[in-house]
């Protein structure tokens, strides 16, 4: 018990990095990957054509070889970012390819009348987004969203590959010095207090959602 | 008054509306009936605005007009769809409000007490705060008739508003179609059923497949 409050500080300090790389990534690859999934569905060929082989970039290579790329890669190209805006930039650039993936399905989902009955009542494109497209298509993508979430919290551990000092690395590095695993067990547990967390917010997202079929 | 002067359509090249013209009186009805194919669906989404046509031209009250690009409120056309296509995320009330406060500018309160008394008259008084999922057919084809009225359309269509509703539905239909027409509704049927055509028809249109 001595132990554990010994290492906890550590931990949570690691947590506190895991949690920022989670949230930042979150607030803005979703809106982002609702652009990009707007994108994803024009009519406009040469924008769909550009998104679908940035996507097919994204999805098709591991997150660890990005993260490696934008921190040691791009420097070679003159674009040096620091190990936490690395770690972002890598992130926000994957997760957002998911996420417009997740919403090109939803959006597509949307049945044609829908715009159309839209369109007859005088509705502005604007309009129709707000109100009946994306509020129908939020309720469609949640459970696929919630996955990518819940994949987030822990592929955010990757981070150790460029130095951040995430949580997974403050328990590595706490095994390493005193030859246990008990902080590797801790992390675990927190790792499993976090995607709890998520999890029970998700669901109450898709309760929230589920007013109407 | 509806004018269409040598409507034409085509799709992929192939002619499916060739040189309608046709006339609908104020307060009449018109219906569109012919065999599978023929384009009676395109006619009136040419009508509707949902397509654009390839030849001829609209007049409204003797004023040329585009229906695929026009605006002006006070010159809408009112669709109930086939499937009506209500939106499932907003209550009954909501559906009907959302363009009358949104493009009309209405404010909630004038546009709700408008679609309560609308929703009254078409024995929708108690589903207001009703989801669409929560309605049989026949109620939600008499919402999507009520959010098209609240629009104060020049025109109302139809497409084949009898074929997802049992067939006991059918004089209902009926009743409320005859019945906005005593209320000076101008409106066009699409319909395969001969029978309810001629019963409400004023006037009615034959369109045959282009071979
Ligand atoms: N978007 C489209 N693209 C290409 N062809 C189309 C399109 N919409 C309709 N057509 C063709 O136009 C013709 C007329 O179709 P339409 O739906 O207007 O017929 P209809 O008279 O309404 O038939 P039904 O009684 O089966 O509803 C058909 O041959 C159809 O294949
Ligand atoms: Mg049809």
């Amino acid at each position: 018990m001595h132990y554990v409050s010994q290492i906890l500080p550590s931990l949570i300090s690691g947590t506190g990095m895991t949690l920022s790389i989670f949230f930042w990534t979150l607030i803005i690859s979703v809106p982002l990957g609702i652009l990009v999934g707007l994108g994803m569905i024009t009519r406009f060929k040469p924008l769909t054509w550009v998104i679908n082989i940035y996507v097919w970039l994204m999805r098709g290579t591991p997150l660890l070889l990005q993260l490696i790329f934008v921190f040691y890669g791009l420097p070679i190209a003159g674009i040096v970012f620091n190990r936490y805006d690395a770690a972002l930039f890598a992130f926000i650039l994957n997760y957002t390819a998911y996420f417009a993936e997740i919403f090109r399905g939803g959006l597509q989902a949307i049945p044609v009348g829908q715009y159309e009955s839209a369109r007859v009542l005088r509705l502005t494109n604007w309009q129709t987004l707000r109100k009946i497209v994306i509020p129908q298509v939020v309720k469609i993508v949640l459970p696929s969203i919630g996955n990518e979430v819940i994949n987030l919290v822990k592929d955010s551990s990757l981070v150790y590959v460029i130095g951040l000092g995430d949580l997974l690395r403050a328990g590595n590095v706490a095994m390493a010095r005193d030859v246990t695993l008990v902080p590797m067990l801790l992390v675990g547990v927190i790792y499993l207090l976090l995607t709890a967390v998520c999890t029970l917010v998700l669901k109450r997202l898709e309760k929230h959602y589920s007013y109407w079929r | 008054m509806l004018e269409l002067k040598g409507i034409t359509k085509k799709f992929d090249g192939k002619t499916i509306l060739d040189q309608v013209d046709l006339t609908v009186n104020d307060g009449q009805i018109l219906t569109i009936v012919g065999p599978s194919g023929a384009g009676k669906t395109t006619l009136l989404r040419c009508i509707s605005g949902l397509e654009m046509v390839d030849g001829g031209q609209f007049l409204l009250d003797g004023q040329a007009f585009d229906p695929a690009t026009n605006r002006d409120n006070d010159a809408v056309i009112g669709v109930v769809f086939q499937d009506f296509q209500l939106f499932p995320n907003l209550t009954v009330l909501q559906n009907v409000v959302l363009a009358p406060t949104m493009v009309l500018k209405k404010s909630a309160a004038d546009a709700e007490k408008e679609a309560r008394a609308l929703l009254e008259r078409l024995n929708l008084g108690g589903k207001a705060d009703l989801y669409p999922y929560e309605l049989s057919g026949g109620q939600k084809q008499r919402v999507a008739i009520v959010r098209a009225l609240a629009m104060h359309p020049k025109l109302l269509c139809y497409d084949e508003p009898t074929s997802a509703l049992d067939p006991d539905l059918r004089r209902e239909v009926e009743e409320i179609i005859l019945k906005l027409k005593r209320e000076g509704m101008t409106q066009i049927v699409v319909t395969h059923d001969i029978p309810f055509a001629e019963s409400i028809a004023d006037q009615m249109l034959r369109v045959e497949p282009k071979e």
